[in-house]
């Protein structure tokens, strides 16, 4: 376990329960990371696509993906980078209803989520079922700005914040697991906040 | 555009180890460099981080990544430069607490994206603190002999805010102020622009962009305008992490 370094008491007072280990809470700011350029996407052209192991490819216009019925996530978010945020809302479609029309093949076992840029990350299925991803468009009631992966982002905040793919185009279904972006650069292939699982080996 | 990843990290580097801080210096009244022996080297390549962990008695961590900014010279030790954050409850124990002799817990080298080879040709861009991995590339292209592999542009606020003041300047260096310049600069302060980068741009090479995400944004639209395609520039922005 973990020498004590000489001289550090770390933050006074109490520690908020709902930070993972290892994470600040990074209050009125929103860090932005990513390896790319950002990029400028226009609405017009956006499409989000389910595809690979699914009874049918579905893909959705801004137009279209808007028709479906909305879902909210409020909580929390928490990037690798070790910041956490709190009471953030995000407006979007559930990652349920997507699957849904798309109907998996009973061999999928993971996602690989791609975006307009090239980026990719990879998740076990059940990581974005019963209601715990979204495609979402919205940030605290505001458009989701391109720095944050607007004009649509994947989330899923209960893992680490770089599976929730910025400037998302869609989900390839597969039935087996292969690392993304960040993964096959020594990140998590899972990503959990509160099991630490940082990086490879976690 | 496409992400490649430029290598992969061995799952051996990401062990923790305790180094020793060998010195401490001063690079700008707000940013200073910490040499550290590893028990444990392993050869990094320029661009890469490492993680450092600061423990308390009760338990408690808090780490933070920093980028490495010496080449790769195989004399397993290795040299952090971190800049002071206001508030930053690392930076700010690195720069008030650690002194040489310390022992300081630490994982690496990581990333396998935002790295440079050793030799092929790069345009390297970098503003504040966003010099550190580049300045890592810049010594391995002097210390092979090969500094025209690389063109370096740093942007920095004034002469007192210049990272490596003393080594950086060189037939390869271009450096751009942005508030105050000194007197006999060639050009006034302000904002990196076009004609900045454009003399530098050769065709073919690959862009490294390293700064805040203010910075990233308007480096990558300059050098978009300057010609550069989007897919050979990369990015690494440095968050107010602290």
């Amino acid at each position: 376990m973990a020498g004590i370094t000489r001289g550090f008491l770390g933050r006074r007072g109490e520690r908020d329960p709902r930070l993972p280990p290892g994470q600040y809470d990074a209050r009125d700011q929103w860090p932005v990371l990513h390896a790319e350029a950002t990029p400028r996407i226009s609405t017009d052209t956006w499409t989000f696509t389910v595809e690979g192991l699914v009874e049918h490819e579905v893909s959705w216009t801004w137009d279209e993906i808007h028709a479906l019925p909305r879902a909210r996530y409020d909580g929390a978010i928490h990037c690798v980078t070790t910041w956490s945020k709190f009471d953030m809302t995000f407006d979007g479609v559930s990652v349920d209803t997507l699957l849904e029309a798309a109907r998996p093949l009973p061999s999928t076992t993971h996602v690989m989520a791609v975006s307009h840029t090239g980026y990719t990350t990879n998740l076990p299925l059940a990581d974005v079922t019963d209601g715990k991803a979204w495609v979402v468009w919205d940030a605290d009631g505001a458009p989701l700005t391109v720095e944050h992966g607007g004009p649509a982002r994947l989330l899923v905040p209960h893992l680490y914040f770089w599976k929730s793919a910025k400037w998302v185009s869609g989900l390839r279904l597969v039935d087996h697991d292969e690392p993304g972006f960040w993964e096959r650069n020594g990140y998590h292939d899972r990503g959990d906040p509160w099991a630490e699982q940082r990086y490879q080996g976690d | 555009m496409t992400l490649t990843p430029g290598g992969t990290t061995h799952r051996r580097t990401l062990r923790w180890q305790t180094a020793r801080v060998l010195t401490v210096r001063d690079e700008t009244p707000r940013a200073r460099t910490f040499r550290l022996a590893l028990p444990e080297p392993r050869l990094h390549l320029a661009g890469q981080h490492y993680v450092l962990r600061l423990t308390a008695p009760d338990g408690y961590t808090a780490s933070r990544s920093y980028s490495v900014a010496s080449a790769p010279d195989g004399t397993g030790e290795i040299e952090l430069t971190v800049e002071r954050l206001d508030g930053g409850e690392v930076s700010e124990f690195l720069h008030d607490v650690v002194q040489p002799g310390d022992e300081l817990e630490v994982r690496g080298p990581i990333g396998g994206f935002f790295v440079w080879p050793g030799d092929t040709p790069a345009l390297l861009v970098g503003g504040g603190s966003g010099v550190v991995p580049l300045m890592a590339m810049l010594r391995q292209a002097r210390a092979s002999g090969h500094p025209d592999l690389l063109r370096l542009v740093v942007s920095a606020r004034s002469p007192g805010e210049l990272y490596y003041a003393d080594e950086l300047p060189g037939p390869e260096t271009v450096v751009v102020y942005t508030r105050q310049a000194p007197p006999g600069a060639g050009r006034t302060a302000g904002r990196i622009a076009v004609a900045d980068v454009a003399p530098l741009v050769r065709g073919g090479e690959d862009v490294y962009v390293c700064g805040s995400p203010g910075f990233a944004d308007a480096a990558t639209a300059v050098l978009l305008e300057a010609g550069v395609p989007v897919h050979r520039i990369r990015v690494e922005r440095f968050g107010p992490s602290g």
